[in-house]
């Protein structure tokens, strides 16, 4: 049984590259990447053999912490966990619960993060080569830190999962935030102490992590090298129970998990909700229907994420003016937000198509939700922005180029969606599930599309730069207006050029999305 | 039946001729002269409609009339077509060669004056389901150009006819098959369109919801309305609808009044007997209980 989990990820696998050219690309690229990390983390821990034995102890146990931590919280907030073997797929299969954690364990491992995480855990026992028991205690420390990955990413997700999709995803939504936050501050912190050269903090923390159970088994190796057979014995505990926990966890919510899901009814919204407040036009309702989805649809949600955590990061690592250089980049985050707004549509998008509405009406509708959240929230952040830098000098060069950075990028999502749909999650599905590939094609987009946005935000750029150096107030009034304009033009030509696009070829995005779906 | 590649039939002529003839026509599968067409424009008119997905050809020079105020059901096995005939037919895939003309005008000539005349329900595709039911009529109602009274009272009204008024303020992705089916045919028919084009749309719907839209769709057609239903039920189709063609790999192998394509069989018979490959259901020996 366990053997066909295996088996049918590996077939999911083969057969989504032959139904699109994109998800070869995409893996050939993961690939490529992956191959070249696991190339400099095998060299670099087989260069460790060389030092002593505290150094060869810090920077295995940190790097694995880092590894399994990767493994336990990126899918929450970045890339999400491999939907292609859903338990609840198995529900009407009669499988042994323990033959199905074992199997979806080792069909995690199917893929390039599942290779390329075995390949350079099982390299972490090279730099005890010289002492064969270390390298043996190594490597039972490195087949339970990849299950340590393995198991508790799962877990973690499962558990999480119904959260979200429950309607009160929102206080669910506000601790994926928290987790990164949490995390951003120790990293910061590490990476500070590396920078003033004080290896001997970045040692106190390997320390500190070994006794958790991220770091625990990759302590195994330094212990028995140094003899410490205690602490080998403790750290090996540490793990299993760990593992035991994890697994335990994760067995249990699968139950639930494996009886097809069906959202909780909330509290009945009486009334058409967003659509009695917005005109009853085209336009309109488009956009009351994409407001009510960015509250409803945990896709957009998790897409606001990264918007949040921006400031803060800059405002850390850069200091107060990195809140000012954050302020237009949310923004223009926030304008590419619907940048694949008709892929997310999915093949729902037919009841535009079938509609006597002008692409252009439908492309200010999504232009006109998204406003109605981008708007208020640029103002705020740049105000607030602005008044923790106290440089009140550069409100009106930030703010203008924040604004017409909003408004370039919603000028050239418009045109984004309506020429390229590209393989999204479907509406619905868990919002930590990811397809395989599809992040290649919207990485594609959005790259074009960044390109485009860089050159209309150079003007703008470099003139607030140069009011900030100068602090002439007319001169960020100009900084200002020249960027307002330029995104007042991009955005009327982008919806313009959207709108074309979608009157003369919606009926064949809406072929793509079937294909796709 | 189709190869892999013929060359696109000509283009056709719209159906407005002048010809006269009664309302039903017998379309064949060649794409000769175009059959005749009544003087009163068909509320549906196809003409050598063609649709190739890579080298597989899913519609191979497809003619249809349907009459104004008829219901007319498009019959035939799995993959005969239908879905893609109806797709072409509703402004949702453009075809390779042909036309269709809704009341005389040409839909992928002049696409948003005449789609407003249209009330499509496809098969196999979402909806906007993370609205209510109330609000995703709303929306389709509003995306027609209705005005906000006009849609807030057809939606009640519909609401209350297909029996959905106690999950109006469910979220359509808890609705069951059936009730989505129903939301669906609500916002097909909430900008009171002159012909309606259903596929499968009574496909996991209870029977008395479908005797309820049956009703529906009868007063529609009364009131001179024109339905096009697709299905694979003969039973319903021979039931409900008073034209029908049977489609079957592409091509129209019959079209008219059901009177006349059953030919005093029963529909179903016909149907085998066109599309053939019937099986003796001889050959699973293994399957009798009381071979152990």
């Amino acid at each position: 049984m366990v053997a066909h989990l295996v088996r049918l990820k590996a077939t999911l696998l083969r057969n989504g590259l032959r139904r699109s050219a994109w998800q070869v690309v995409g893996l050939v690229v993961a690939a490529l990447y992956a191959s070249g990390a696991v190339v400099v983390a095998v060299v670099g821990l087989g260069a460790l053999s060389t030092q002593d034995l505290d150094m060869r102890r810090t920077v295995v146990v940190l790097a694995g912490t880092v590894l399994v931590m990767g493994w336990w919280f990126l899918p929450l907030v970045a890339f999400g966990v491999d939907a292609t073997v859903e338990p609840v797929r198995f529900s009407t299969f009669a499988v042994p619960r323990r033959d199905l954690v074992i199997g979806l364990a080792l069909a995690g491992l199917i893929g390039v993060p599942g290779a390329a995480t075995t390949i350079v855990a099982l390299a972490s026992a090279l730099p005890w080569w010289r002492q064969p028991l270390a390298a043996l205690a190594a490597l039972v420390g490195a087949v339970l830190g990849v299950a340590l990955c393995v198991v508790g990413s799962r877990a973690i997700t499962t558990a999480l999962d119904p959260l979200l999709t429950r309607r009160g995803f929102r206080e669910a939504a506000a601790l994926v935030v928290v987790v990164p936050l949490v995390l951003t501050g120790p990293i910061i912190q590490a990476l500070a102490a590396q920078i003033s050269g004080r290896a001997s903090v970045l040692t106190a923390i390997s320390r500190q992590m070994a006794w958790t159970p991220v770091g625990a088994p990759w302590a195994l190796g330094s212990d028995v090298a140094a003899g410490q057979w205690v602490a080998a014995l403790a750290h090996l505990g540490i793990g299993l129970a760990a593992l035991a926990l994890l697994v335990a966890l994760w067995a249990g919510r699968l139950v639930s998990a494996m009886t097809p899901r069906r959202s909780a009814t909330g509290p009945t919204h009486a009334g058409v909700g967003l659509f009695a407040r917005f005109p009853a036009t085209q336009v309109g309702a488009i956009a009351a229907r994409s407001l009510t989805y960015r509250r409803r649809d945990p896709r957009y949600v998790a897409a606001v994420v990264p918007v949040l955590v921006f400031p803060v990061v800059f405002a850390v690592s850069v200091g107060k003016v990195g809140l000012l250089i954050a302020v237009p980049l949310v923004a223009a985050m926030l304008g590419f937000s619907i940048a694949a707004d008709v892929s997310y549509d999915g093949t729902a998008f037919w009841m535009h198509v079938i509609a006597p509405v002008r692409g252009r009406d439908d492309r200010w509708g999504r232009v006109l939700a998204t406003a109605a959240v981008g708007l208020p929230l640029v103002l705020v952040t740049g105000l607030v922005a602005v008044g923790i830098a106290d440089r009140w000098e550069l409100a009106a060069p930030v703010l203008g180029f924040a604004l017409g950075s909003l408004a370039s990028a919603l000028g050239v999502s418009s045109v984004a969606s309506a020429s390229v749909v590209v393989p999204v999650v479907p509406a619905g599905s868990s919002p930590f599930a990811s397809r395989q590939g599809g992040s290649m094609a919207a990485v594609g987009t959005q790259l074009v599309g960044m390109g485009v946005l860089a050159v209309l935000g150079l003007p703008g750029a470099v003139l607030t730069i140069v009011a900030a150096t100068t602090g002439s107030w007319t001169l960020g009034g100009v900084a200002a207006l020249v960027s307002l304009a330029i995104g007042g033009t991009a955005l009327v030509l982008g919806v313009r050029k959207g709108g074309e696009l979608l009157d003369r070829r919606a009926p064949e995005l809406l072929q793509s999305l079937r294909s796709m779906a | 039946m189709p190869d892999a590649a013929p060359p696109p039939p000509p283009a056709p002529a719209p159906p407005l001729s002048t010809a006269t003839t009664t309302a039903t026509t017998t379309a064949t599968t060649t794409a000769a002269p175009p059959p005749p067409a009544p003087v009163t424009a068909p509320a549906l008119a196809i003409r050598g409609l063609w649709k190739a997905f890579g080298r597989k050809v899913a519609v191979a020079g497809i003619d249809l009339d349907v009459p104004a105020g008829s219901s007319f059901g498009l019959v035939g096995p799995n993959g005969a077509g239908k879905t893609t005939t109806l797709s072409m037919a509703s402004a949702l895939l453009r075809p390779d060669a042909g036309g269709v003309w809704v009341h005389g005008r040409n839909l992928w000539a002049d696409p948003l004056a005449v789609k407003v005349q249209l009330g499509v329900l496809p098969d196999g595709v979402r909806l906007f389901d993370r609205l209510t039911g109330a609000q995703l009529i709303t929306y389709a109602g509003l995306l027609q150009g209705l005005d906000r009274e006009t849609v807030a009272s057809r939606t009640a009204d519909l609401l209350r006819a297909l029996d959905l008024e106690a999950d109006a303020s469910t979220l359509v992705v808890d609705y069951s098959a059936g009730m989505t089916k129903k939301i669906g045919l609500a916002c097909a028919m909430v900008h009171a369109p002159r012909v309606l084009l259903l596929d499968e749309p009574f496909e996991s719907v209870d029977p008395v919801s479908a005797a309820n839209i049956r009703q529906i769709l009868a007063s529609y057609v009364a009131t001179g309305g024109t339905v096009v239903i697709s299905s694979h039920v003969m039973d319903l189709v021979q039931r409900m609808c008073d034209h029908v063609a049977i489609i079957a790999a592409g091509h129209v192998l019959a079209a008219g009044t059901v009177e006349e394509v059953r030919g005093g069989a029963s529909l179903e018979d016909r149907f085998v007997e066109l599309v053939g490959g019937r099986g003796t259901g001889e050959g699973l020996a293994w399957l009798r209980t009381s071979s152990d």
